[in-house]
This record gives C-alpha cells, sequence and structure tokens, in this order.
C-alpha cells in the first residue's frame, strides 16, 4: 500500500530509534503526551516504547472520541433507539459500548430496537429516503475529523427535502481538551506532572490546520510535533520533540506535511462552521465538564437537530469510583496503578472510558502488552 | 429424509423450482413434503442410503475410532463470491472431523426452512451441497427438513453432521501442543471473512477476494501420511487465528509466539482490513488448517502441505513456548512483541 | 482516532464521487469536501469522505528526512 507500508518499514523504525537514543540527553526525563488514540495504537500495536530510550515516557492522552463519550449521551442514544418507529444509525465503532447497567446499542437491537451500523454519514441519509415512514437519527460522534461528514449528511438532508432525519450531535473538539489538561492543577501549578511536549493529531490536524496548536507552544511554552499515525511519523515525531527540547526551543513543528496544511481544509472548516456553533460545555468521561469543548448544531438547522426533536434528558452518570482515567488522561497515573485494571474492568467488561475502546490507554495496555505487565509481576515476586 | 412418502410421479405436479416458494405444506409431513424430498434432496444427494428412503442410513462400522462433529451454518448473505451457504456447510463439518486426523466417511443434513424462501434458491443451495459433497467423496446419507414461519428464520439454515475414522496411531488434540513445538498455517488467512463482508449492505466495497471455502480432508490426509505425530489441528473460522490460537493455548497451557512477517496475507486483505479498521488475525476462514507439530518434523509437514493444491501456500507461522499466563504473543515486524488477545466481542468495522 | 488512509484515486464519477483503489479493493467516495481532485492523486479517506489530497512531493520529503537520520546515524559510528 503506497504511502502506507513505507510508514511501516522496520528496518528505518530502528534506525530512528537509535537516532532518539543517540540524541536523549541522559541527564533528564521526557514525558510527551500523544493526544490521539491513533497514536497511542500505533505505540502499542508496533511496541515502540521497547524501541525508546528509558527517559522517553510517553502518556496517552484522551484522544478517542469513542472513550471520551459519556455515558449518559449512550444512554441517551439507546433510549432514542427504543422509541418506536425510529431508526437510529451510527458507525460500528458505538454499538458495543456499556452504560452503567450493561446496555449497550447491540443489546437494545437484540430486544428489538432498530439499530444500524452506518460506515459513513451518506449511509444514514439513504437509509432516511428508503424509510419514509420512519424518524432516523443519527448519532454522531467523533473529533473534528468526523464532524464535516455529518454536516454533509445535514445539508443534503436539507437539500432532498427530508423531513425523517436528525442528528443526534456529540462532536467535540480537540484543541479545548488539550488546554483542559494543560491547565489542570497538577500539570500546571503543582509540577505533579511534568508534560514536556505533544504529539499532535493526524487526521483532525488534516482538518483544522497546524495553526490552532500554536497557542500552546506560545501560552504553555510546550513543543507541538503534529504526526501521522504510521510508526515512523510517531517516532520521527518523538525525535523532533526531543530536539526541540535540548534546544529550548516551543514550536508547532509539522511532521505530516503530506496531509496537513497549516490552514487546514478550509472546505470543510466552512461547511463546519455553517452547521455547528459551539457548546458551552461539555462533558468529557475522564476529563469532567471542559468549556467550549463541542458543537452543536445551529438553531437555523434545529429541524435536523434530534436533541429539539426528541426528548433528550441531561443524564449525568458516574464512573465507578476506583476508576482512575481522569489521571491517567492527564499522565498522573499509569493504567496498572488503577486497582482494577484487568481484573473488573477489561474490554470484555469497560468499566471506564480508557478501557473502552481499543485506542483506549487501558485497553491498549491491555490487550497488546498485558504480557509486559505481568513480566514485571513475576520479576518483582521472584 | 424424513418419513418420506412414495410420490407416483404421474398423480403429482413437478415443483415449481423457478418461481415457487417454500411453503408451510413442505414441512408438514404430507405429500408436498415427500414430493420435495424426492425430487430436490434425494434427486440431488443421490446415493444408496438415501433411495432406501428411510429415516436412517444404516451401514457398517468398523473397528477403528470413530469421530463426530456436528455445527450449524447460518451466514448472511447466503450466496457469496467462491462458495454459499450449502458448500460451507459440506465442508465445514467436513473440516471439523478431518481436524481430528480423522477420514470423514459420511454427513447428514438437517434443513430449517422459512416460509417464502424461494425454491430456486434452495436448489441452488442444496445442488452446491450435492456437489461439495461429491467432490469430496462424503455422501450425505441421511436428514431431515422443517419449515418455520415467516420471519422465524433467515432464509435456511443448515445443520450438518459428519462421521469419520482415525486410524491407528493417530492422536491429534488441541492439548497436545508442547513448548518448541512449530506453529504451521496452510494458507493465505482472511479471504472468507473479507468476501462475505464485503457484500454486507452499506459497506459495500469491491474487491476480488473469493471466500476460500474447501473441504481440507485430503490435505490432511497428506499431511498425517508425512507426519503422522501432528500434536494439533485446528481450522481456524470465526475469530480468525488469533482466537483458535488462545484456545489451543488455554488447552495445552502452553504459550504462543507468532511472527507477523511470516504471516501469509493478500494485499487485498490487508487494504480491505485497513479502509474497515480490522485486524486480519481475527477474521474467518473456511478453508484454512493451523497445524502444531514437533520442530523437528516441521520442514516435513510443510513439504507436505506445499505439494497439495490447499497448502501450496502453506508457511511456518510461530512456535509454542513456555507461557504459565497461556498468552499468543507476536513479533512485531519492529522486532517489538504484543499481546494477540482473544477477540472482546464481534469484529465491527470502524472509523475509529 | 479518527482512522483514515490515504488511497488511489482511479475514477472520478458524477455527483462529486470517486471511485478509489487500495491495493484492488475498490471502494466508491465522496469528494465533496476536497478541491481539483484528479485521476492518480491520492487521497486520506475517513468514514467515506476524502479529507485532503495526499500531497505526494512532501511524502517523498519525509521519506528523504528518514533517510537522513541513517547518515547521521553512521557518522556517529564512523
Ligand atoms: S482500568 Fe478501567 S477502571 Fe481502571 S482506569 Fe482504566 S478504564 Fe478506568
Amino acid at each position: 500500500m503506497k504511502y502506507i507500508d513505507e510508514f511501516r518499514e522496520g528496518g528505518m523504525a530502528r534506525k530512528i530509534a537509535a537516532r532518539i537514543a543517540a540524541e536523549v540527553d541522559a541527564r533528564r526525563r521526557y514525558h510527551f503526551m500523544e493526544f490521539c488514540g491513533g497514536h497511542t495504537h500505533a505505540i502499542s500495536r508496533y511496541g515502540l516504547v521497547d524501541m525508546l530510550p528509558d527517559n522517553v515516557q510517553m502518556i496517552h492522552g484522551p484522544g478517542c472520541p469513542v472513550c471520551v463519550l459519556p455515558v449518559g449521551r449512550v444512554e441517551n442514544a439507546i433510549q432514542l433507539a427504543q422509541t418506536p418507529e425510529l431508526i437510529l444509525c451510527t458507525y460500528g465503532d458505538m454499538l458495543r459500548i456499556p452504560t452503567a447497567n450493561g446496555m449497550s446499542l447491540l443489546r437494545a437491537k437484540a430486544q428489538g430496537a432498530d439499530v444500524r451500523m452506518v460506515y459513513s454519514s451518506e449511509d444514514a441519509i439513504k437509509i432516511a429516503q428508503q424509510n419514509p415512514q420512519q424518524q432516523v437519527v443519527f448519532f454522531a460522534i467523533g473529533f473534528e475529523t468526523t464532524t464535516p461528514p455529518t454536516a454533509i449528511a445535514i445539508k443534503k438532508a436539507q437539500a432532498l427535502g427530508l423531513h425523517n432525519f436528525s442528528v443526534f450531535c456529540n462532536h467535540v473538539l480537540t484543541p479545548s481538551a488539550i488546554s483542559h489538561i494543560l491547565q489542570s492543577p497538577e500539570v500546571r501549578e503543582f509540577g505533579v506532572v511534568s508534560l514536556d511536549g505533544f504529539i499532535g493529531p493526524a487526521h483532525v490536524s488534516v482538518v483544522i490546520g497546524s495553526q490552532p496548536y500554536q497557542y500552546f507552544a506560545e501560552e504553555f511554552q510546550k513543543p507541538v510535533v503534529i504526526a501521522g499515525f504510521e510508526p515512523l511519523d510517531v517516532l520521527q515525531a518523538i525525535l523532533m520533540l526531543i530536539r526541540q527540547i535540548n534546544a529550548g526551543r516551543a514550536k508547532v513543528e509539522n511532521e505530516f506535511t503530506r496531509a496537513v496544511l497549516p490552514q487546514g481544509n478550509i472546505k470543510a472548516q466552512l461547511l463546519v462552521a455553517e452547521v455547528f456553533e459551539l457548546r458551552r460545555s461539555f462533558e468529557w468521561r475522564g476529563l469532567g465538564l471542559v468549556p467550549y469543548s463541542a458543537l452543536k448544531i445551529k438553531s437555523c438547522y434545529a429541524e435536523y437537530d434530534a436533541e429539539q426533536r426528541f426528548p433528550v434528558p441531561a443524564l449525568s452518570i458516574a464512573d465507578n469510583k476506583a476508576c482512575e482515567c481522569g489521571a491517567i488522561l492527564r499522565g498522573i497515573k499509569q493504567p496498572q496503578d488503577c486497582k482494577i485494571f484487568g481484573t473488573v474492568c477489561t474490554p470484555e467488561n469497560p468499566i471506564g472510558s480508557c478501557m473502552v475502546s481499543s485506542e483506549g490507554a487501558c485497553a491498549a495496555y491491555y490487550s497488546y502488552g498485558r504480557f509486559r505487565n505481568r513480566d514485571l509481576c513475576t520479576v518483582q515476586n521472584n | 429424509m424424513a418419513n418420506p412418502v412414495r410420490v407416483k410421479a404421474g398423480y403429482t405436479r413437478a415443483i415449481d423450482f423457478k418461481h415457487g416458494c417454500v411453503e408451510m405444506k413442505h414441512g408438514s409431513g404430507g405429500r408436498a413434503m415427500a414430493q420435495l424430498i424426492q425430487q430436490l434432496f434425494v434427486a440431488a444427494f443421490d446415493n444408496e442410503f438415501l433411495r432406501q428412503s428411510n429415516d436412517q442410513a444404516c451401514f457398517q462400522g468398523s473397528n477403528e475410532r470413530m469421530v463426530m462433529s456436528t455445527d450449524s451454518y447460518v451466514i448472511t448473505p447466503l450466496f457469496f463470491p467462491g462458495g454459499d451457504i450449502g458448500s460451507l456447510a459440506v465442508h465445514g463439518t467436513i473440516n471439523d472431523i478431518a481436524m481430528s486426523g480423522a477420514t470423514p466417511s459420511y454427513l447428514a443434513a438437517s434443513f430449517i426452512l422459512e416460509e417464502g424462501f424461494a425454491l430456486s434458491d434452495l436448489k441452488r443451495i442444496v445442488d452446491s451441497m450435492a456437489q461439495s459433497a461429491m467432490a469430496a467423496g462424503v455422501p450425505i446419507v441421511t436428514g431431515d427438513t422443517k419449515v418455520v414461519e415467516r420471519g422465524s428464520a433467515d432464509g435456511v439454515f443448515i445443520t450438518t453432521t459428519g462421521i469419520g475414522k482415525i486410524a491407528e496411531g493417530i492422536n491429534i488434540s488441541g492439548e497436545n501442543a508442547r513448548p518448541g513445538d512449530k506453529i504451521l498455517v496452510s494458507g493465505l488467512l482472511g479471504d472468507h471473512g473479507i468476501a462475505v463482508m464485503a457484500l454486507r449492505e452499506n459497506l459495500s466495497f469491491q474487491t476480488s477476494i473469493q471466500s476460500d471455502t474447501a473441504a481440507l480432508h485430503d490435505l490432511v490426509a497428506n499431511m498425517v501420511a508425512a507426519v503422522p505425530t501432528i500434536h494439533v489441528l485446528r481450522d481456524p473460522t470465526r475469530g480468525g487465528v488469533a482466537t483458535v490460537l488462545n484456545e489451543i493455548a488455554q488447552q495445552s497451557a502452553v504459550g504462543m509466539m507468532l511472527y507477523e512477517s511470516k504471516l501469509p496475507m493478500r494485499a487485498q486483505v490487508n487494504a480491505a482490513c485497513e479502509f474497515l479498521g480490522l485486524d486480519p488475525l481475527y477474521i474467518a476462514n473456511e478453508g484454512k488448517l493451523i497445524a502444531i507439530c514437533g520442530a523437528d518434523d516441521a520442514e516435513n509437514l510443510l513439504n507436505a502441505m506445499h505439494k497439495h493444491a490447499l497448502g501450496k501456500d502453506a508457511a511456518i507461522i510461530g512456535e509454542v513456548i513456555e507461557d504459565t499466563h497461556c498468552f499468543v504473543q507476536m513479533q512485531t515486524r519492529f522486532g517489538g512483541s504484543r499481546v494477540v488477545d482473544w477477540l472482546s466481542g464481534e469484529q465491527l468495522p470502524r472509523i475509529c | 482516532m479518527c482512522l483514515a488512509i490515504p488511497a488511489y484515486v482511479e475514477q472520478l464519477i458524477t455527483g462529486d464521487q470517486a471511485i478509489v483503489n487500495l491495493c484492488g479493493v475498490r471502494k466508491e467516495i465522496s469528494l465533496v469536501l476536497v478541491e481539483d481532485i484528479v485521476v492518480g492523486d491520492y487521497i486520506i479517506i475517513h468514514a467515506g469522505y476524502a479529507l485532503q489530497k495526499l500531497d505526494q512531493r512532501e511524502a517523498e520529503r519525509t521519506l528523504a528526512m528518514f533517510a537522513e537520520i541513517t547518515t547521521l546515524n553512521n557518522n556517529d559510528i564512523s
């Protein structure tokens, strides 16, 4: 696969790793957060941590839209799906997410709700066209990457004069979440966690560009390197971050130049701005309420807003007390620090957000790196 | 087939296989059912046992050990590139028998038909079963049909049961994997799962990938002849290679180490997985097997597999290691390693 | 994580749609979010939509940057 395989080449990875080892300053530690689940996935899938020097630590950020969606919203979606004469469409990612009482969209479907998996927002439109007698709600989730397709669906529904299509909008914004993490007291004041730099999102940045990160570099003096999701991209970004830190710089750099322009995709941005507006505040699972971190459908498109058309009560469902997701997402704790990691909380039965999808920090640790943690245990036991 | 009344051809109208559909009467034990059984099933599966029109097949036993296996087949869509539910039902059960090292002897087939199901489709499926059974040399000697009301089934469900015999000295079982053993696979992985998924509504993408559905008993016979001491055989159907290896690791209380670079896979299967965010290790196969044998026998076994058409892409993909946690791990192309875990729930296409 | 992959544009079809080809797997995707796409381009696809044209020159440049690292490593050794 052209433009994929070249960026997964193992020999080159070892060379970049050797370069990283040669350039790190042995006297200090480096703490980098990869915001996106895509990077987390690459790191665990390719075993990149094994290739990094001991003083380079990766912190897994909240960059998985499935994981950060509060349980209350999933519950809302399930209630919508259980409404008679209503078809709920959503991406495959959402179907298995459990709520507090063990329900999920898949389970609701088994009990008779009409839940359809779609690959694209356009499929949801098609379903609405094919079922004019029924209401079709598209349960939309995702970061800036996934928002433009939802905007297109709404515009298309309008153009087609579809009156049975609406969107349950849960789109969230990456920069607000990064700010939130940087502003959390642990990171900002107490110096409990040092966060030395960020690997910036790949495909989110394709849409929003590299400019929005400028603020972090300036305001918080943290270097940001936007990187693709392939393993070589991630290693290269780590090298670029190390170089910035060693040189005392805090700039936004772009490793993913093959897809990210400074201004991003303006056509997509305009479309999003036309259909959506900011929510004052939105709950992120694991982070709590984050100001101006999500989008809602503008009132001029209210007809397509499921929250306007159907009762969608605000449900705040707290996560299990033992869950350490909030601390993990801020880099204060590691998944193994959670008392119920791998015992009560597993991918089969996720208790907290980080275990929900395979990109979550806990799930990635569990499914790709479980043995390593166990090995540690055995060593300690000996 | 159950209780067939002999029907004189002259007294009944021939079944309209072109336009007709399954009706409740086809399962009610009356004349219509007898007619369907004679004109469709017996005609297609034709063999001495069925011709006797008894409720059971009676055959000579042997003093060898016998194996028996049963499996139900439900699949959407019923027809897919490379096969259909009929060929799948024959191959699947033959393979389940063969994975013990046995030679399959006979099959039994039971059909649940949904009222309204097109007879033309049913005929296509039955013909395909007949052809698969004939090609495999394993006759379908008894069976049953039931019709359920519309909405109570999805077209047709088929259950096939098989019986076979194992030669002296063969001891193949999931609990026989030992540290140091080699793990082999008989060919390219993931074809069936991707071929079927490509047809799913809403996902539609075009590939030239065909299901790999095939009967593996002949390949197994060659393998057993070359290396009678094969430790484990299993077909990585649902849940794919990852799931099957985890099962065996548990059964044998061992760990496994796979080499990512050695896994034989079509570029197209890989690409489809990229599109859908799936891991090819968890994709179903219907004409592949995993074999585990002692390290000294591995080359020998591999050669035997390479000589058979269904094993020409066979490869050694890993080895059995000692591990009290029974983890299946994989050495990545990068030299790191990761755990290849059990699948949690159904694999669904994802966008993030 | 926003799964997206670069794929080759094989054919432009009506209504701002295109057929992309990834190693023999073909899929129809929407071009509404991008502009000036021609056959032969590579586009980054997410959930059925092209998000951006892949800049082939930049891709080569990134790969060249990797190659430079080899030289740096060699210099270290010598
Ligand atoms: S293991 Fe589960 S409960 Fe513990 S922090 Fe991770 S997601 Fe939360």
